[in-house]
């Protein structure tokens, strides 16, 4: 199981280019929200810059929070899936995460990485990636603190 | 976007009455965005016969109809009227302006009005606010930036934070306006447009989302589109060294303005090269949103302020443009002291070519004994980095009556000392390309008197030979497709990507079928639209001049012919003064 990773944050150059990627491709709509994937600043842009992104924990708060079974734990521990028909739009996923990683759009439909991986292509300075969930690896820290293999 | 294709989605905001109208604008098909649109919504709610700072001025944001659908459309279009000409004028700038403006849900914003104290609009999909942010009187820009982030709360990450200086506050002429720290509405001064309407910021949260457009195409022609940016080499010189690359083959060309355009070349140029930027101070890129260039580049000034090494560090974006003001035309050729400088001006919210290029006037003024330190309060000499930044500081502060004639522009300033031979003046301060006639002349009469209005920097690199008429079919043809570029609002580094077919795509795909098939019919008309607004409101394109000191200038070409310049100058002018005729009421 792949899980998706942002290796290499600090090359980021703040284009957006994985989160519209992400809305567009995986979500079928134009926005900077509703992706699975955001990025912000962390002070404004000349403080750098900061992917949220589902971190895949295991167990996930956020399934563990929500009261329909919509939000599941995945196998192998690859993050959530989400079953659209079974969300009542409560919000308690969101509110679960740690990380701010899901994000709600109007009308409370949750966004989440689903670590499909598309966005990664289209970063240009190859900030993402998808790992192996089981490698040592997949640590979140390796946002500032990879080596090259 | 409005589900209509032919109507543009509009926020009018009166500051007055704190009171905001969505009003449904046709014209798309006519006007397609941007600058078109930017012209339309002048056309509406512009007051041409008023003075730039009358309360019932507009100032316009416009963004095009493929902003966040496509990669590039990363710009948008200030338009308003100008207090450093009086004209109908624009400015560009990206950041994340753009995008954010188009995720609150809108195409323009039109704010009108003056607000009874310093304020602060917000505009997100669901909100409209105008905050009273008094206390940021004279607050510098990047306190501003700051104070703003918590003051406007909110979709952090996605929002973009429009402010001004106390240049904005003060009224200078060449006031800009900042864009989330690195981009800038520059030149003719926007900002002080900003600062008569007691407006310090606007705050966009870029907080909605839309629908993928119907063609099944899109994903596919945005990969296409994207793969041209990112793979193919067309963006390279923008990414590696950015625009300073020029300043080592302009001043082999013997086209680099030094000291005031006393000369157009220098054995120091490697000093400032965009390689030495890159190699000793170049800290990160950044990007415009939904572009993946990464054009932004970021140098670092770390500056010693205690002998017991204690420093301060200071991010810096910086241009060719930006150098060449701050450096070869004041002199100085430490590329660290180039930075400091741009970052005094970028404090001040002062347009940085303009004020390198004023203060550069007043070191030969003062050289000519026409000033001294009486007026100028610290003595300006080439080179002496310290004095133009201290300049810096008492331009944007209107700090006595020679500094708040400066602020003006250099034109001002001569008029009352003297020395308007030498203002580098085309139209507004000129920017940092000496590279001949079609230039300087191009430039003089052209619509934003911006370098980028035309290519015409290029030809003069690369034509030796004398055809007017040959430039001036160059010059109209190639606004025209600049104009169609800045109406979608694309950025003008993507010309090589966003060809006319390209184009045509992209308004099919977004399901302008019928703009998509008249595409060039309304760039037309948005170019002449413009041209009319900015002959309304004064520009007289026959009366424009080009100061002496142009005609003293060598270029790899050899002395700058005065008498084929000035041909070339009312050739162009005759051209735009057709483009801008009034219309027919049979066509109207």
């Amino acid at each position: 199981m792949k899980i998706h990773r942002a290796l290499r944050m600090e090359r980021c150059i703040g284009c957006h280019s994985c989160s519209l990627a992400c809305a567009r491709l995986v979500y079928k709509s134009v926005s900077w929200d509703r992706a699975g994937i955001r990025i912000r600043s962390t002070g404004g842009v000349s403080s750098g810059f900061q992917a949220i992104l589902c971190l895949a924990c295991d167990p996930a708060p956020c399934a563990a929070a929500c009261p329909t079974g919509a939000m599941v734990q995945r196998k192998s521990g690859g993050g959530v899936l989400l079953k659209k028909s079974l969300c009542i739009q409560c919000g308690k996923c969101a509110a679960a995460c740690p990380v701010d990683a899901i994000a709600l759009d109007v009308a409370g439909n949750p966004s989440v990485c689903v670590h499909c991986g598309q966005c990664v292509a289209y970063c240009p300075h190859d900030c993402l990636e998808l790992v192996e969930a089981d490698q040592t690896t997949a640590a979140p820290c390796l946002e500032s603190c990879h080596v090259e293999r | 976007m409005s589900s209509d294709n032919d109507l543009f989605r509009v926020l009018i905001y009166d500051l007055e009455r704190q009171r905001g109208d969505l009003v449904l604008i046709p014209g798309r098909r006519r006007f397609i965005g941007g600058s078109g649109l930017a012209a339309l919504l002048y056309e509406k709610y512009g007051l041409p016969g008023a003075a730039p700072f009358d309360p019932g001025q507009p100032l316009i944001f416009a963004i095009g109809p493929a902003t966040g659908y496509f990669p590039l459309m990363s710009k948008t279009v200030c338009g308003f009227k100008s207090p450093y000409n009086s004209n109908y004028a624009e400015s560009h700038a990206g950041g994340r302006s753009a995008l954010a403006l188009r995720f609150a849900g809108y195409d323009a914003l039109v704010v009108t009005g003056k607000a009874a104290q310093l304020s602060t609009l917000v505009v997100g999909s669901r909100r409209i606010e105008l905050i009273n942010v008094h206390y940021l009187a004279g607050a510098d820009v990047f306190t501003t930036g700051k104070l703003l982030r918590k003051i406007a709360s909110g979709a952090s990450g996605h929002r973009s934070i429009l402010r001004i200086g106390p240049a904005g506050e003060n009224g200078s002429s060449y006031a800009c306006i900042n864009v989330d720290t690195y981009r800038h509405f520059g030149r003719l001064g926007a900002g002080a447009v900003m600062g008569a309407k007691n407006l310090k910021g606007i705050v966009l949260m870029g907080d909605s989302d839309l629908p993928l457009p119907d063609d099944k195409g899109y994903a596919k022609l945005f990969k296409d589109i994207h793969e041209k940016v990112t793979s193919s080499g067309m963006m390279e010189k923008y990414h590696n060294l950015g625009t300073p690359a020029n300043v080592l083959p302009l001043n082999e060309l013997k086209s680099l303005p030094w000291r005031n355009l006393a000369a157009t070349s220098d054995p120091d140029a490697d000093k400032i090269s965009g390689e030495a930027f890159a190699e000793k101070l170049l800290m990160h890129n950044a990007a415009c949103s939904g572009c993946p260039v990464g054009c932004i580049h970021v140098g670092m000034v770390r500056e010693m302020f205690s002998t017991s090494h204690r420093f301060a560090i200071h991010q810096v974006a910086y241009d060719h443009e930006p150098n060449f003001a701050a450096g070869p035309m004041l002199g100085v050729v430490d590329p660290v002291e180039v930075l400091a400088i741009n970052d005094m001006c970028d404090r001040q919210g002062l347009d940085i070519i303009s004020a390198g290029v004023a203060l550069a006037w007043a070191v030969e003024a003062t050289e000519k004994g026409l000033i001294s330190e009486k007026e100028t309060e610290v003595k300006l000499t080439f080179g002496d980095a310290a004095a133009f930044k201290r300049a810096m500081w008492l331009i944007g502060h209107k700090a006595n009556e020679f500094y708040a004639l400066l602020g003006q522009g250099t034109m001002a300033a001569a008029a009352h000392y003297g020395g308007g031979d030498y203002a580098c003046v085309l139209g507004q301060e000129m920017a940092g390309y000496a590279t001949g006639e079609t230039y300087f002349a191009s430039q003089t009469v052209a619509f934003r008197h911006s370098h980028l209005d035309t290519g015409a920097y290029s030809y003069d690199q690369k034509h030796k030979e004398q055809d007017v008429d040959a430039v001036v079919k160059f010059l109209v043809d190639d606004e025209r497709e600049r104009v169609l570029l800045t109406c979608l609002v694309a950025c003008l580094f993507a010309r090589e990507v966003y060809k006319p077919q390209t184009m045509v795509d992209i308004m099919a795909c977004l399901g302008h079928t019928e703009l998509a098939a008249n595409l060039d019919t309304a760039a037309e008309n948005a170019r002449r639209a413009r041209w009319r607004l900015k002959i309304a409101t004064g520009f007289d394109p026959m009366a424009t001049h080009i100061p002496k000191r142009f005609s003293e200038v060598t270029t790899w070409k050899g002395p700058v012919d005065a008498v084929y310049m000035e041909a070339l100058r009312q050739g162009y002018a005759r051209a735009v003064a057709e483009l801008g005729a009034p219309v027919a009421a049979h066509e109207a």
